[in-house]
C-alpha cells in the first residue's frame, strides 16, 4: 500500500485508513436501516441489546485488550449505574436526564475509587481485586433492601424522551442507543490511536521501561481505569432504559464474566473485536435459546473452538485466514 | 570546577538479606565521562537500576544536578534529564522502529496524556523519530517491526532512544555488548558523537573502547567501591589487580 505522505509507511498501520472508513460508513448504513427491515419488534430489540453490550465490551477492552488488565468485575460499573438511574427516577424524584447524568457521575467516582484500591497490583493480583469489588457491589444490591430493592430490584421508571422524541417503541429506541454506540465506538477508535493510546499500550507490553522512558505507567492505568468504568456507565444507562428495571442479577459475576468473553471471544486489543464478540454473545443467548434449552451449553462449545482455533478472537482470527487465502491466491 | 550532575552517599540495596550494592558513594561532575568496571555480580548494573529508580535503594541519598531524587519515581527522574539504556533489550517487538523511538519521545511530551491527539497524525514526532535512526544509521529500518530487526540493530535504536530524548544525564549500561567488530566501530563514533555537555556513565568491558572514552574510572567488587581514579591511576592499583587476576 502506497501513502502519498512525507512520512509515507512511517506511520503505524490504522483502522482510518480509506477502505476503513467506507467500511465502517456501509455498516453505519446498515444499523440505521435495521428497525425498518426486521420485521418483528423482538429482532429490533435484539439488535438493541447487541449495541448495548457491544459499547460495554468496548469499555471493558480499553482495560483488557489495550491496558492489559484483566477486569472481571466490569459489570460493577454497569450495574451502578443503572441502580443509580433507578433509584434517583423513582426514590430520588429527579428527572430522567438529572437521573442520567448522576448515574454517570457516581459511577465514574466509583470508578475512580476501585481504580485506586485494584491498581495496587497487576496480574492475577487485579483480578481478584476486581473481583471482590465487584461481588461487594452484588452483596449490597441483594441484601441492602431499603436501599435497592433486594431481590425485587428496582423499577417504575419510564424511558427518556430527549428532546420531546417518545423512546417508547422498540425502533426509535434502537436508533438512540445507535447514536450512543457510533459516539462510543468514536471514542474508543481515537482514544486507542491517540497519543495516550499509543502509551496504554507500551504499559501494557514493557511497563517498567515505560516508566524509564518518563511515562506514568500509574497514571496511564489510573485514567483508563475511569475512563472505562464510564463507558460501562453509559452501557447501564441504557440497559436500564432498555429494560426499565434494575436487580440484582446485573451485578452478578457471571455478567462480568460474559463480557469478558466477549472481548476475548471477538479479539482483545481490536476496536471491532468486542463488537463482534457482542453480537456473538448476545444472538447465541437470544435466538439459540428458543430452539435449545441448554443454550449455555452451546455457548461453552462456541467458546471451545474460538479458544481452539482462533486464540487471537474472531476478528484478528478471520484477518489471518483472510491473509493466507490472499497470499494462496498470489502464489497460485 | 563544573557542579555535580550525580551524587550517591552511602546507597546500599539487598536482595532478601544478600547486599548487592554496599555504602557506594561518588560523585559525577556536569559533562563528565565516567566508566563503571568491575567483575560480574558486583553491583554496576543494581546500581544503574537505583540511579534510574527502577529500584529503590535501601539507605543513603541519590542526588540529581543537586536535588534528592532518592524517593522519586523513575519517569520523574526522566524528566529531570536522566536517561538509560539497558544490558538486556527491553524494547516492544511488536512495533516499528520508529514507534520504538515515538514513545521515546512522547514520554518527554505533554501530549502523552492527550487522548485526542491520532499519533498517525503527529507528523512532527515522527519527523525527530526518522531523524533520531538516522543518527545511529537505521532510518531505513524505519518502518520494520523491531522483532525483524537484528541484535545490533536493536543495540543501536537502544541508544537512538536515550539520545533522542536528549538527557542530561545518560547511564550507558554495556551499548557494545555482543555488537561485531564494525558494528563496535559505529557504536563507539556514536559515543564520541554524544554533546560535551552531556555526562555519561558507562558499564562496559570493551576495555579498549570504554578507556578512551572515558576520563575517570570507578570500579566496583562486591557492592563496593574499591577505586577510582584515571586510567593510569586504575591500571597501576594492586587492588585492581586483584580483582581482575587473582594475583
Amino acid at each position: 500500500m502506497k501513502r502519498n505522505s512525507v512520512y509515507s509507511g512511517l506511520r503505524p498501520p490504522s483502522v482510518a485508513g480509506k477502505a476503513g472508513s467506507s467500511i465502517v460508513r456501509a455498516a453505519i448504513a446498515v444499523l440505521l436501516l435495521v428497525p425498518a427491515f426486521l420485521p418483528f419488534d423482538y429482532y429490533v430489540n435484539i439488535a438493541t441489546q447487541i449495541l448495548i453490550a457491544a459499547i460495554f465490551a468496548s469499555s471493558l477492552n480499553l482495560l483488557v485488550g489495550y491496558g492489559g488488565l484483566i477486569s472481571l468485575g466490569h459489570a460493577g460499573f454497569l450495574g451502578t449505574s443503572a441502580y443509580v438511574l433507578a433509584w434517583l427516577a423513582t426514590r430520588g424524584e429527579l428527572s430522567h436526564l438529572w437521573a442520567s447524568l448522576g448515574a454517570l457521575g457516581v459511577t465514574t467516582v466509583v470508578a475512580g475509587l476501585f481504580g485506586v484500591l485494584s491498581l495496587r497490583a497487576t496480574g492475577l493480583g487485579f483480578v481478584m481485586i476486581t473481583l471482590a469489588l465487584g461481588q461487594i457491589l452484588w452483596g449490597v444490591a441483594y441484601r441492602w433492601v431499603s436501599l435497592t430493592g433486594g431481590d425485587n430490584g428496582l423499577s417504575g421508571f419510564s424511558r427518556p424522551h430527549p428532546l420531546g422524541i417518545d423512546l417508547s417503541s422498540p425502533g426509535s429506541f434502537y436508533l438512540f442507543t445507535l447514536v450512543v454506540f457510533v459516539l462510543a465506538f468514536l471514542f474508543v477508535s481515537v482514544f486507542v490511536h491517540s497519543t495516550f493510546g499509543a502509551g496504554l499500550q507500551g504499559v501494557r507490553d514493557q511497563p517498567r521501561r515505560m516508566q524509564a522512558l518518563g511515562w506514568d505507567v500509574w497514571g496511564i492505568r489510573f485514567v483508563t481505569f475511569v475512563v472505562a468504568g464510564f463507558w460501562g456507565a453509559v452501557a447501564g444507562v441504557l440497559y436500564a432504559d432498555y429494560n426499565q428495571f434494575v436487580s440484582p442479577h446485573v451485578l452478578a459475576l457471571t455478567n462480568s464474566a460474559e463480557v469478558l468473553l466477549m472481548v476475548i471471544a471477538g479479539g482483545a486489543g481490536t476496536v471491532l473485536g468486542p463488537i463482534v464478540g457482542a453480537a456473538v454473545v448476545v444472538l447465541l443467548k437470544n435466538v439459540v435459546s428458543a430452539y435449545i434449552t441448554r443454550w449455555v451449553m452451546l455457548l461453552g462449545f462456541v467458546f471451545v473452538l474460538i479458544v481452539l482455533y482462533m486464540p487471537e478472537g474472531l476478528v484478528p482470527g478471520v484477518e489471518r485466514l483472510r491473509r493466507r487465502t490472499v497470499r494462496r491466491g498470489a502464489e497460485a | 570546577m563544573s557542579a555535580m550532575a550525580l551524587e550517591l552517599q552511602g546507597v546500599c540495596k539487598s536482595f532478601g538479606g544478600v547486599p548487592a550494592v554496599r555504602e557506594v558513594t561518588l560523585s559525577v561532575r556536569e559533562g563528565e565521562r565516567r566508566l563503571l568496571l568491575g567483575p560480574n555480580g558486583a553491583g554496576k548494573t543494581t546500581l544503574f537500576n537505583l540511579v534510574m529508580g527502577d529500584l529503590v535503594s535501601d539507605s543513603g541519598t541519590i542526588r540529581l544536578f543537586g536535588q534528592d531524587v532518592s524517593r522519586l519515581r523513575a519517569d520523574r527522574r526522566v524528566h529531570l534529564g536522566l536517561s538509560r539504556t539497558y544490558q538486556v533489550i527491553t524494547l516492544f517487538p511488536k512495533d516499528t522502529l520508529a514507534h520504538n523511538i515515538v514513545l521515546a519521545l512522547l514520554g518527554l511530551s505533554r501530549s502523552r496524556f492527550d487522548p485526542f491527539s491520532l499519533l498517525a497524525k503527529r507528523g512532527d514526532l515522527w519527523e525527530r523519530a526518522r531523524a533520531a535512526l538516522d543518527r545511529v544509521g537505521l532510518a531505513k529500518l524505519a518502518d520494520r517491526p523491531l522483532s525483524q530487526t537484528s541484535y545490533g540493530e536493536q543495540r543501536r535504536l537502544e541508544l537512538a532512544m536515550a539520545l533522542a530524548q536528549e538527557p542530561r544525564v545518560l547511564l550507558l549500561d554495556e551499548p557494545l555488548a555482543g555488537l561485531s567488530r564494525e558494528e563496535r566501530r559505529d557504536v563507539q563514533d556514536l559515543l564520541a558523537s554524544i554533546p560535551r555537555e552531556v555526562t555519561v556513565v558507562m558499564i562496559e568491558h570493551d576495555l579498549d573502547v570504554a578507556l578512551s572514552f572515558a576520563e575517570k574510572i570507578t570500579v566496583l567488587h562486591y557492592g563496593q567501591v574499591i577505586v577510582e581514579g584515571t586510567r593510569a591511576e586504575i591500571v597501576a592499583d594492586p587492588r585492581v589487580q586483584e580483582v581482575y587476576l587473582g594475583a
